[in-house]
């Protein structure tokens, strides 16, 4: 039963434009803006700084992929259709979420493979490794944590409207205030920040965070369990 | 069988729904009648689990409508709101409907077959009119061919010809035994379709009853309502 929904779930994905362009743009965003910065950039410091930071931008369109498989049940109304079909909220829930984590797992390795590859940057090099594979970890975390966003707020442009800036703004803009990134640096988004080798250099006491590489992916994990958590409640108290 | 005991539904302080009860049997089609915002929908919708009331209980077969294995196979709903993505093809979306209860898409096919919609099958759920959008309701409703059919307002948007075929599918599936429910607020297309009548006004039930002992008593359907809602108020 409950993988007859995650089938069913799938097909949904499959069956919507918004499915292919979306994780189009993030491939191309991200292995474009690092291929961009390829040729652009000359000399820096760690060269996995400018490798991954194209994965900032191109996660907007995989944050978007997250959220539509959302809220377009809302806003089209399909949502009426799939409780009559499987009237279980875990069940529904949980299968739309290991659909949309199917897709982005698999489509976060892509991208960030591609954006490896087009940064120029050797994989065996020291901590490319596992920077990438921070980088896949972080990618289908965050869209996990917007599918859990997206289904308390259950409206496309409140749920990016809300997050963008965030992701934009919030951490990376003013983020870059002392003062003020003892704060942000505990935001979702940023929590992948060390792995990935874009909070700068971690000896330097100007940069450096109060978490590590991997335990910033914990954070992020607790981020998304917060957040998958409200979305199944507020699916379990509203009408549908 | 439904059966919808002592249900309730309210909106802040706005009662919809008001301890409503009634039972809907097999074998006959069954026309749920109210004015608009009488709370035909809501009702609906609580028979399906997508509200939740705020009292009373609605059993289907004996059982609540969330504790149905494969409910596609036990109840076919026609909501009287959009409940399909334009964006996606109308084979696609009776197909993923087919998936979350484990039905072959063969049955996609069939039911696309029987409610006229074939060779439209590819179209983008947007670009259908409003008749087919309608008959597309329909295929989903008839999807895991249930023994129960909740229809809301099933004649909207459709054409003469579209009317008269909605009029010879109800009566069928009740021919073989099915319980149809049917929600309207034409008297005549009732008049014609309906075996049994529930009459719902703000929430509260004003008839329940064979139509043809309604008729008898007001002369036409339309006349029997328009003297029991005007009562009610």
């Amino acid at each position: 039963m409950m993988i007859c929904c995650v089938f069913a779930e799938l097909t949904k994905l499959r069956t919507v434009r918004s499915t292919p362009w979306t994780l189009a743009a993030f491939v191309v965003a991200s292995a474009g803006l690092a291929y961009l910065l390829r040729i652009s950039v000359a000399e820096v410091e760690d060269p996995l700084f400018v490798t991954f930071l194209p994965l900032t931008i191109g996660q907007m369109a995989l944050v978007v992929f997250g959220a539509l498989a959302v809220t377009a049940e809302y806003s089209s109304g399909t949502i009426r259709a799939s409780l009559a079909a499987v009237p279980h909220r875990g069940r529904f829930y949980l299968a739309k979420l290991a659909a949309v984590t199917a897709v982005a797992a698999p489509a976060s390795v892509v991208t960030v493979a591609a954006t490896v590859a087009a940064s120029g940057v050797s994989p065996t090099s020291a901590g490319a490794l596992e920077a990438a594979a921070g980088a896949c970890v972080y990618l289908t975390l965050m869209c996990a944590f917007v599918f859990g966003v997206a289904a308390m707020v259950r409206h496309t442009a409140l749920v990016l409207g809300g997050l963008l800036p965030v992701l934009f703004l919030g951490s990376q803009g003013l983020g870059n205030i002392p003062v003020i990134r003892k704060v942000t640096q505990f935001l979702p988004d940023q929590t992948g920040w060390v792995v990935m080798h874009l909070a700068g250099p971690q000896d330097d006491a100007r940069w450096a965070r109060d978490y590590g590489a991997w335990s910033g992916l914990g954070l992020l994990t607790l981020w998304t369990v917060a957040a998958l958590a409200g979305g199944y409640l507020v699916l379990r108290r509203r009408d549908g | 069988m439904i059966e919808v005991r002592e249900l309730e539904k309210r909106y802040g302080r706005t009662v919809a729904v008001d301890r409503l009860s009634f039972t809907v049997r097999p074998g006959m089609v069954t026309g749920f009648l109210g004015p608009n915002g009488a709370g035909k929908s809501t009702t609906l919708r609580m028979m399906l689990d997508l509200d939740r009331p705020a009292g009373g209980q609605v059993r289907i077969d004996g059982a609540r409508y969330r504790d149905l294995d494969r409910p596609l196979t036990k109840v076919g709903a026609l909501l009287e709101a959009k409940s399909t993505h334009g964006g996606r093809r109308a084979y696609h979306h009776l197909l993923w409907l087919a998936r979350t209860n484990g039905l072959p898409a063969s049955r996609v096919t069939a039911v696309l077959e029987q409610v006229g919609l074939a060779e439209v099958a590819g179209r983008r759920a947007k670009a259908l009119s409003l008749g087919m959008a309608q008959r597309l309701g329909i295929a989903a409703a008839l999807l895991g061919d249930p023994p129960v059919l909740l229809l809301d307002e099933p004649v909207n948007g459709l054409d003469p010809e579209g009317v008269h075929w909605i009029r010879g599918l109800l009566r069928g599936l009740a021919a073989e035994g099915r319980t149809v429910f049917v929600s309207s607020h034409l008297m005549g297309e009732m008049q014609v379709t309906a075996d049994h009548l529930v009459v719902i006004h703000r929430g509260r039930l004003l008839a329940d009853v064979p139509l043809p002992e309604f008729v008898a008593s007001h002369g036409s359907l339309e006349a029997g309502f328009l003297s029991l809602t005007a009562g009610a108020r």
